[in-house]
């Protein structure tokens, strides 16, 4: 191959960026849908797996599987510093104080429940008031309002504008010493809007309010530091970042999980037992009651591994080339409207065609070998501010490449050529 | 695999731009909402009852190409219908849409082309909200009807 064309190929991709060695590293990608290529654009509902992720879950199971914390023998010993080594892993990956501050859950939404449970049944009551956006989905809606019947607190809502942005002018009107907790996700998952969550934090902590971000649509997106944003608590789902399902992060500030009551009792949570009282394990051991996800924590601190291979640089750089290209084809489709148009995006491309339902889109384009995700997206108030009862959503992965938008944009053609 | 056109024939397509019946009958004897709560398809039945026949039949709401139209050609082919050969054409249209045998549609007239839906499980439940719905009615179910 001569230099030229050398450069030719390597024009849309980040230096360093080896497209075909990490689509190799992905074995589901290289599949026969209803005659076609799959071509997986559904990564803002889960994410593929990477080899090594899918090695360390079978290492696991097939070379140390046993229960941690407690066991004398060596494969208990072996599990415990490997769960101990994913949490330090993550610790890193989102820049935590300590390990005390990442305690493993269930999901995201495992861990906003959480922190409404622990931290704000205990400190609301009905004169406090909480925060969230129209953006959310609805895994950081109902646990707020779950709290609110519980304390008799006031829900509020930041709303949102026509390209599918938070207004932080309602925003900072809404504000006052009431505001006990404002949660707002670092993403939305149905429009890919990136929201300023450093503005929203710091206006937050003017009236000592406490933040939890829901960032599962970001940690494999774009980079997180808990410590420079300030937040109290950020959630986020290892399978949206290339880990396995069942398992997630809650990172909450050490000083504030200290004041928390356990989530849920069991074992593991408790330093002594008697038939009349417990004393509380320290952290982050208070909240992980039971045996936990050994097998997934220990995947995704493979799958960390993984991302901070290829680096969230070139990662964000790449899914924003693709966005643009999908966004360019799409744009040139008469009767395809865009719904989110933020400034500040990830690589979220969700749209409505005239006269065609997006189911009747997800099932040609899903006869075409394209995975793409149609309905509300859980996020029902989204759908309400732009009338509409539900889009079309491609969400496009590092490993998803630019031949992958010319089949979806022929086959979004298509849907039309059939309903004419 | 199966031709994108088996699920979406010409019939389809035409009642989903066109759609039958597509109004409110104010002074309907029975009405019954039904809901698929996984995609947001909605819509409302309007019957009108005369002498244990089905006198006039009506829908509004919104939903994807398949509701719309199996809720038009449905509304078509129970005009006039008694409420016994309503239940029978439900049961009927049951097993068009969900079984893998061959069978009979001889007496399902243009109702038919809505076989295609059985090799698109994903939207078994597009097809058959509308015949839930009037089932319900039909019986006197007092809650809306949803497909979960």
């Amino acid at each position: 191959m001569n230099k030229k064309s050398n450069i030719v190929q390597q024009k849309n991709q980040p230096l360093g960026f080896d497209l075909k060695k990490i689509r190799n590293d992905f074995p589901i990608l290289h599949q026969i849908i209803n005659g076609k290529p799959l071509v997986y654009l559904d990564n803002a509902a889960t994410s593929q797996k990477p080899k090594n992720v899918l090695d360390a879950i079978e290492k696991y199971y097939r070379e140390y599987n046993s229960n941690i914390h407690r066991g004398v023998h060596t494969l208990s010993e072996n599990a415990t510093e490997a769960y101990e080594l994913a949490r330090l892993k993550v610790k890193n990956f989102i820049n935590a104080q300590s390990n005390k501050e990442v305690i493993f859950v269930r999901g995201a939404t495992e861990a906003i429940n959480l922190v409404a449970q622990s931290f704000g049944r205990n400190s609301l009551n009905e004169n406090d008031e909480i925060i969230i956006t129209e953006l959310e989905h609805h895994a950081n809606i109902v646990p707020w309002q779950l709290l609110s019947e519980q304390t008799g607190a006031t829900l509020k809502f930041i709303p949102i504008n026509d390209n599918g942005e938070l207004i932080i002018e309602e925003y900072k009107k809404l504000l006052s010493k009431n505001t006990k907790i404002v949660a707002v996700g670092h993403i939305s998952n149905a429009l890919g809007t990136i929201n300023p969550i450093k503005t929203i934090i710091n206006m937050a902590h003017e009236y000592e309010a406490k933040v939890l971000i829901d960032g599962a649509q970001a940690t494999s997106h774009i980079s997180v530091d808990v410590q420079k944003l300030d937040c109290d608590f950020y959630a986020f789902s290892g399978h949206k970042i290339f880990g396995p399902t069942g398992v997630g992060i809650l990172y909450g500030k050490e000083v504030l999980l200290e004041k928390m009551p356990p989530y849920q009792g069991g074992g593991d949570m408790i330093k002594m037992v008697t038939m009349m009282e417990t004393q509380y394990n320290d952290l982050p051991y208070k909240f992980e009651a039971g045996t936990p996800n050994i097998s997934g924590a220990i995947g995704l601190g493979a799958a960390i591994d993984y991302v901070n291979e290829i680096g969230l640089e070139n990662i964000s750089q790449y899914e924003n080339e693709l966005l643009n290209y999908a966004n360019q084809l799409a744009s040139e489709i008469t009767g395809l409207k865009f719904i989110g148009t933020a400034k500040q995006k990830t690589s979220i491309l969700s749209f409505t065609l005239k006269g065609i339902h997006p189911h009747d889109i997800g099932t040609i384009l899903n006869n075409e070998g394209i995975a793409i995700r149609t309905g509300h997206h859980c996020a029902m108030p989204v759908m309400e501010h732009f009338k509409i009862p539900a889009t079309s959503r491609a969400s496009f992965a590092f490993y998803n490449t630019h031949e992958e938008i010319d089949v979806l944009i022929k086959a979004i053609d298509k849907c039309k050529k059939v309903f004419n | 695999m199966f031709d994108i056109k088996d699920l979406y024939q010409e019939i389809i397509v035409d009642h989903n731009r066109n759609p039958r019946n597509f109004r409110v009958i104010a002074d309907a004897d029975k009405t019954m909402e039904g809901f698929n709560p996984l995609c947001g398809d909605r819509l409302k039945l309007y019957l009108k009852i005369d002498g244990g026949n089905i006198s006039d039949i009506a829908f509004d709401g919104t939903g994807c190409a398949i509701s719309v139209a199996s809720a038009s050609l449905m509304t078509d082919a129970m005009k006039g219908k008694s409420i016994d050969e309503a239940e029978t054409l439900f049961n009927n249209f049951h097993c068009l849409i969900t079984t893998e045998n061959e069978i009979d549609t001889d007496h399902l007239g243009k109702l038919a082309v809505l076989a295609g839906v059985k090799n698109f499980p994903a939207r078994v439940k597009c097809a058959s909200l509308c015949w839930h719905t009037l089932h319900s009615a039909l019986i006197g179910d007092k809650n809306p009807v949803t497909t979960e």
